[in-house]
Protein backbone atom coordinates (compact mmCIF):
# COMPACT_ATOMS: atom_id res chain seq x y z
CA UNK A 1 0.00 0.00 0.00
CA UNK A 2 0.98 3.70 -0.92
CA UNK A 3 1.21 6.04 1.81
CA UNK A 4 0.83 9.18 -0.41
CA UNK A 5 -1.98 9.54 -3.19
CA UNK A 6 -1.87 12.31 -5.82
CA UNK A 7 -2.28 16.30 -4.71
CA UNK A 8 -0.44 15.12 -1.24
CA UNK A 9 2.33 17.72 -0.52
CA UNK A 10 5.56 16.32 0.61
CA UNK A 11 8.97 16.81 1.60
CA UNK A 12 12.09 14.91 0.33
CA UNK A 13 14.42 14.07 3.00
CA UNK A 14 16.97 16.36 3.92
CA UNK A 15 18.96 13.51 4.10
CA UNK A 16 22.52 14.43 2.15
CA UNK A 17 25.14 11.79 3.35
CA UNK A 18 23.49 8.78 2.57
CA UNK A 19 26.19 6.55 0.60
CA UNK A 20 25.67 4.14 -2.40
CA UNK A 21 23.05 3.85 -5.01
CA UNK A 22 20.74 6.37 -4.35
CA UNK A 23 18.28 7.17 -7.07
CA UNK A 24 17.11 10.69 -5.45
CA UNK A 25 18.55 13.66 -6.83
CA UNK A 26 20.74 16.02 -4.38
CA UNK A 27 18.79 19.14 -5.85
CA UNK A 28 15.63 17.84 -4.33
CA UNK A 29 16.55 17.16 -0.83
CA UNK A 30 14.78 19.08 1.68
CA UNK A 31 12.39 20.41 -1.02
CA UNK A 32 8.69 20.71 -0.85
CA UNK A 33 6.54 19.19 -3.75
CA UNK A 34 3.37 17.71 -4.37
CA UNK A 35 2.40 14.38 -5.74
CA UNK A 36 1.60 14.12 -9.30
CA UNK A 37 1.09 10.20 -9.39
CA UNK A 38 1.80 6.87 -7.65
CA UNK A 39 4.04 4.81 -10.09
CA UNK A 40 3.60 1.33 -8.63
CA UNK A 41 5.74 -0.49 -6.35
CA UNK A 42 9.50 -1.38 -7.48
CA UNK A 43 12.51 -3.52 -5.81
CA UNK A 44 15.09 -1.08 -3.48
CA UNK A 45 17.79 0.14 -6.07
CA UNK A 46 20.15 1.02 -3.11
CA UNK A 47 19.76 -2.42 -2.59
CA UNK A 48 19.57 -4.26 -5.86
CA UNK A 49 22.82 -1.99 -6.69
CA UNK A 50 24.54 -4.63 -4.30
CA UNK A 51 23.31 -7.76 -5.75
CA UNK A 52 20.30 -7.98 -2.97
CA UNK A 53 16.69 -8.68 -3.87
CA UNK A 54 15.84 -5.49 -3.03
CA UNK A 55 12.70 -6.87 -1.87
CA UNK A 56 10.16 -5.57 -0.32
CA UNK A 57 8.68 -3.77 -3.38
CA UNK A 58 8.75 0.28 -2.71
CA UNK A 59 5.97 2.38 -3.76
CA UNK A 60 7.46 5.08 -6.14
CA UNK A 61 6.42 8.40 -6.70
CA UNK A 62 6.29 10.92 -9.21
CA UNK A 63 6.43 14.53 -7.25
CA UNK A 64 6.56 17.81 -8.56
CA UNK A 65 7.98 20.61 -7.22
CA UNK A 66 8.13 24.25 -8.42
CA UNK A 67 11.80 25.50 -9.98
CA UNK A 68 11.17 28.00 -7.48
CA UNK A 69 11.14 25.64 -4.63
CA UNK A 70 14.42 23.85 -5.85
CA UNK A 71 16.07 27.04 -7.19
CA UNK A 72 15.08 30.47 -5.38
CA UNK A 73 17.30 32.33 -8.10
CA UNK A 74 15.31 30.54 -10.85
CA UNK A 75 14.58 32.86 -14.07
CA UNK A 76 12.26 31.40 -16.13
CA UNK A 77 9.00 31.29 -15.46
CA UNK A 78 6.61 31.11 -12.81
CA UNK A 79 4.95 27.97 -13.12
CA UNK A 80 7.91 25.53 -14.33
CA UNK A 81 8.57 23.11 -13.08
CA UNK A 82 10.55 19.54 -12.46
CA UNK A 83 9.05 16.22 -11.80
CA UNK A 84 11.22 13.52 -10.31
CA UNK A 85 10.43 9.95 -9.47
CA UNK A 86 11.24 9.23 -5.76
CA UNK A 87 10.74 6.01 -3.60
CA UNK A 88 8.65 6.31 -0.59
CA UNK A 89 11.21 6.22 2.46
CA UNK A 90 12.68 9.54 0.89
CA UNK A 91 9.44 11.39 1.65
CA UNK A 92 7.82 12.82 4.74
CA UNK A 93 4.39 14.10 4.76
CA UNK A 94 4.93 18.35 4.45
CA UNK A 95 2.25 20.59 6.24
CA UNK A 96 -0.08 22.31 3.60
CA UNK B 1 59.50 14.27 -60.73
CA UNK B 2 56.91 17.27 -60.46
CA UNK B 3 58.31 20.89 -60.02
CA UNK B 4 54.67 21.30 -57.90
CA UNK B 5 52.32 19.19 -55.82
CA UNK B 6 48.71 20.10 -57.57
CA UNK B 7 48.50 16.93 -59.34
CA UNK B 8 44.58 15.56 -58.20
CA UNK B 9 44.11 14.63 -54.47
CA UNK B 10 46.96 16.37 -53.56
CA UNK B 11 45.56 20.20 -54.02
CA UNK B 12 46.21 21.33 -51.20
CA UNK B 13 49.34 22.97 -48.95
CA UNK B 14 50.01 21.64 -46.06
CA UNK B 15 53.01 19.02 -44.58
CA UNK B 16 52.80 15.53 -44.57
CA UNK B 17 54.27 14.68 -41.12
CA UNK B 18 54.88 10.96 -40.09
CA UNK B 19 52.13 11.61 -38.10
CA UNK B 20 49.50 12.65 -40.69
CA UNK B 21 46.79 10.28 -41.02
CA UNK B 22 43.41 9.35 -39.21
CA UNK B 23 44.13 8.73 -35.47
CA UNK B 24 42.95 4.92 -34.42
CA UNK B 25 40.11 4.55 -32.57
CA UNK B 26 42.41 2.98 -29.27
CA UNK B 27 44.52 6.11 -29.64
CA UNK B 28 41.98 8.82 -28.87
CA UNK B 29 40.13 6.59 -26.51
CA UNK B 30 42.52 4.46 -24.45
CA UNK B 31 41.31 1.26 -22.84
CA UNK B 32 39.63 1.87 -19.47
CA UNK B 33 39.73 -0.80 -16.58
CA UNK B 34 36.10 -1.23 -17.05
CA UNK B 35 36.76 -2.49 -21.09
CA UNK B 36 40.09 -4.70 -20.25
CA UNK B 37 37.22 -6.50 -17.68
CA UNK B 38 34.01 -6.24 -20.08
CA UNK B 39 36.58 -8.18 -22.76
CA UNK B 40 38.13 -10.75 -19.96
CA UNK B 41 34.14 -11.55 -18.87
CA UNK B 42 33.27 -11.63 -22.58
CA UNK B 43 35.69 -13.86 -23.63
CA UNK B 44 35.57 -16.31 -20.75
CA UNK B 45 31.84 -16.16 -20.79
CA UNK B 46 31.97 -17.33 -24.77
CA UNK B 47 34.95 -19.72 -23.88
CA UNK B 48 32.74 -21.00 -21.09
CA UNK B 49 30.15 -22.01 -23.80
CA UNK B 50 27.46 -19.81 -21.76
CA UNK B 51 27.40 -17.41 -24.81
CA UNK B 52 28.48 -17.62 -28.33
CA UNK B 53 29.90 -14.75 -30.06
CA UNK B 54 26.59 -14.46 -32.76
CA UNK B 55 24.11 -14.55 -29.96
CA UNK B 56 26.26 -11.46 -28.59
CA UNK B 57 26.25 -9.76 -31.73
CA UNK B 58 22.49 -10.75 -32.67
CA UNK B 59 22.06 -8.81 -29.44
CA UNK B 60 24.00 -5.65 -30.08
CA UNK B 61 21.95 -6.11 -33.88
CA UNK B 62 19.43 -5.93 -31.93
CA UNK B 63 19.50 -2.84 -29.90
CA UNK B 64 21.30 -0.64 -32.79
CA UNK B 65 18.18 -1.69 -35.02
CA UNK B 66 16.25 -0.05 -32.21
CA UNK B 67 15.11 3.82 -33.45
CA UNK B 68 13.14 6.76 -33.42
CA UNK B 69 11.31 5.26 -35.98
CA UNK B 70 9.18 3.53 -33.22
CA UNK B 71 8.77 6.23 -31.50
CA UNK B 72 7.40 8.37 -34.32
CA UNK B 73 5.42 5.60 -34.95
CA UNK B 74 3.46 5.70 -31.69
CA UNK B 75 3.32 9.45 -32.20
CA UNK B 76 1.30 9.42 -35.31
CA UNK B 77 -0.94 6.85 -34.46
CA UNK B 78 -1.21 9.21 -31.11
CA UNK B 79 -2.16 11.60 -33.35
CA UNK B 80 -4.72 9.78 -35.61
CA UNK B 81 -6.22 7.68 -33.36
CA UNK B 82 -7.75 9.56 -30.28
CA UNK B 83 -8.89 6.33 -28.34
CA UNK B 84 -4.68 5.18 -28.60
CA UNK B 85 -3.99 8.60 -27.37
CA UNK B 86 -6.18 7.83 -24.29
CA UNK B 87 -4.76 4.89 -23.46
CA UNK B 88 -0.67 6.18 -24.08
CA UNK B 89 -1.61 8.80 -21.74
CA UNK B 90 -3.45 7.21 -19.54
CA UNK B 91 -1.14 3.85 -19.37
CA UNK B 92 1.81 4.13 -21.59
CA UNK B 93 3.50 1.16 -20.94
CA UNK B 94 -0.05 -0.79 -21.46
CA UNK B 95 -0.60 0.90 -25.02
CA UNK B 96 2.88 0.81 -26.50
CA UNK B 97 3.20 -3.14 -25.81
CA UNK B 98 -0.60 -3.60 -27.48
CA UNK B 99 0.97 -1.60 -30.11
CA UNK B 100 3.73 -4.23 -30.67
CA UNK B 101 6.71 -2.69 -28.64
CA UNK B 102 8.33 -3.98 -25.51
CA UNK B 103 8.74 -2.22 -23.14
CA UNK B 104 9.11 -3.78 -19.52
CA UNK B 105 10.91 -4.10 -16.92
CA UNK B 106 10.62 -0.25 -17.39
CA UNK B 107 7.60 1.20 -17.54
CA UNK B 108 7.00 3.89 -19.74
CA UNK B 109 5.19 7.45 -19.07
CA UNK B 110 4.05 9.59 -21.86
CA UNK B 111 3.35 13.27 -21.27
CA UNK B 112 1.88 15.69 -24.05
CA UNK B 113 2.79 18.89 -25.15
CA UNK B 114 -0.29 21.52 -25.60
CA UNK B 115 -0.50 24.84 -25.76
CA UNK B 116 -0.10 25.66 -22.53
CA UNK B 117 2.49 22.89 -21.23
CA UNK B 118 6.10 21.89 -22.54
CA UNK B 119 7.55 18.61 -21.65
CA UNK B 120 11.72 17.79 -21.71
CA UNK B 121 13.04 14.47 -20.54
CA UNK B 122 16.42 14.44 -18.62
CA UNK B 123 17.81 11.76 -16.66
CA UNK B 124 20.29 14.10 -14.18
CA UNK B 125 21.83 10.78 -12.22
CA UNK B 126 22.57 8.70 -15.75
CA UNK B 127 21.26 8.44 -19.14
CA UNK B 128 18.05 6.71 -18.20
CA UNK B 129 16.72 6.88 -22.07
CA UNK B 130 13.61 5.20 -23.70
CA UNK B 131 15.73 2.69 -25.92
CA UNK B 132 13.16 0.46 -26.60
CA UNK B 133 11.15 3.39 -28.51
CA UNK B 134 14.07 5.71 -29.36
CA UNK B 135 17.33 3.41 -29.69
CA UNK B 136 20.46 4.35 -27.90
CA UNK B 137 20.42 7.71 -26.11
CA UNK B 138 22.85 10.64 -28.21
CA UNK B 139 25.65 12.21 -26.67
CA UNK B 140 24.65 15.28 -25.68
CA UNK B 141 22.12 13.67 -23.79
CA UNK B 142 24.49 11.66 -21.50
CA UNK B 143 26.86 14.56 -20.74
CA UNK B 144 26.86 16.61 -17.78
CA UNK B 145 25.90 19.86 -19.29
CA UNK B 146 22.88 18.73 -20.89
CA UNK B 147 21.70 16.67 -17.08
CA UNK B 148 23.00 19.38 -14.76
CA UNK B 149 21.60 22.84 -16.50
CA UNK B 150 17.93 20.66 -18.03
CA UNK B 151 17.13 20.77 -14.66
CA UNK B 152 18.18 24.37 -13.67
CA UNK B 153 18.28 26.17 -16.53
CA UNK B 154 15.57 24.99 -19.21
CA UNK B 155 14.51 27.32 -20.98
CA UNK B 156 17.96 28.25 -21.96
CA UNK B 157 18.94 25.01 -23.03
CA UNK B 158 16.14 24.67 -25.55
CA UNK B 159 17.14 28.40 -26.86
CA UNK B 160 20.76 26.60 -28.02
CA UNK B 161 18.58 23.72 -29.57
CA UNK B 162 17.10 26.60 -31.14
CA UNK B 163 13.41 26.11 -29.74
CA UNK B 164 11.78 29.21 -27.93
CA UNK B 165 8.99 28.40 -25.43
CA UNK B 166 6.52 31.60 -24.79
CA UNK B 167 7.18 32.96 -21.75
CA UNK B 168 3.43 31.95 -20.44
CA UNK B 169 3.82 28.39 -21.55
CA UNK B 170 4.68 26.26 -18.17
CA UNK B 171 8.05 24.12 -19.00
CA UNK B 172 7.94 20.80 -17.24
CA UNK B 173 11.05 19.07 -17.12
CA UNK B 174 10.77 15.03 -16.40
CA UNK B 175 13.66 13.81 -14.33
CA UNK B 176 14.03 9.91 -15.16
CA UNK B 177 15.31 8.52 -12.01
CA UNK B 178 13.95 5.70 -11.52
CA UNK B 179 11.66 3.18 -13.23
CA UNK B 180 9.77 5.15 -15.48
CA UNK B 181 10.63 6.32 -18.95
CA UNK B 182 9.62 9.20 -20.92
CA UNK B 183 8.65 10.18 -24.22
CA UNK B 184 7.15 13.51 -25.51
CA UNK B 185 3.82 13.33 -27.36
CA UNK B 186 4.63 16.59 -29.43
CA UNK B 187 1.70 18.67 -30.65
CA UNK B 188 0.55 17.91 -34.42
CA UNK B 189 2.32 20.32 -36.59
CA UNK B 190 -0.09 23.05 -38.12
CA UNK B 191 -0.45 21.74 -41.75
CA UNK B 192 -0.30 18.18 -41.52
CA UNK B 193 -3.66 17.50 -41.57
CA UNK B 194 -3.34 16.06 -44.48
CA UNK B 195 -0.86 14.01 -44.21
CA UNK B 196 -1.37 9.67 -43.70
CA UNK B 197 0.13 8.12 -40.42
CA UNK B 198 2.94 6.60 -42.59
CA UNK B 199 3.63 10.59 -43.63
CA UNK B 200 3.13 12.12 -40.05
CA UNK B 201 5.56 9.84 -38.47
CA UNK B 202 8.28 11.08 -40.87
CA UNK B 203 7.97 14.62 -39.17
CA UNK B 204 8.35 13.27 -35.82
CA UNK B 205 12.05 13.85 -34.86
CA UNK B 206 14.16 11.99 -31.98
CA UNK B 207 14.81 15.44 -30.42
CA UNK B 208 11.31 16.54 -30.30
CA UNK B 209 9.94 12.84 -28.58
CA UNK B 210 12.86 13.99 -25.95
CA UNK B 211 11.32 17.25 -25.86
CA UNK B 212 14.65 19.52 -26.94
CA UNK B 213 12.37 20.40 -30.30
CA UNK B 214 9.35 20.98 -31.77
CA UNK B 215 8.47 18.69 -34.93
CA UNK B 216 8.01 21.03 -38.25
CA UNK B 217 5.23 20.99 -40.50
CA UNK B 218 5.31 19.53 -43.60
CA UNK B 219 7.85 21.56 -46.24
CA UNK B 220 4.85 21.56 -48.94
CA UNK B 221 2.83 23.01 -46.64
CA UNK B 222 5.16 25.83 -46.20
CA UNK B 223 5.99 26.40 -49.32
CA UNK B 224 2.38 27.69 -50.67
Amino acid sequence: MSRFAPGDKVRVLADFTRPGHVRTPWYCRDKAGVVERVCGAFRNPEALAYAKDGLPELPLYRVRFAQRELWPDYRGGADDVVEIEIYEPWLLPAEA
Amino acid sequence: MHDDHTDGAHDHAHDHGARDFQPDLEDTHPFTEAQFLETALRELLIEKGVLTADELRGAIEFMDGRGAHLGAGVVARAWTDPGFKARLLADGTEAVELYGIPIRPTHLVVVENTPAVHNMIVCTLCSCYPRNLLGRPPLWYKSREYRSRAVREPRAVLEEFGTKIPADVEIRVHDSTADMRYLVLPMRPAGSERLSEAELAELVTRDAMVGVTVPRGPARATAE
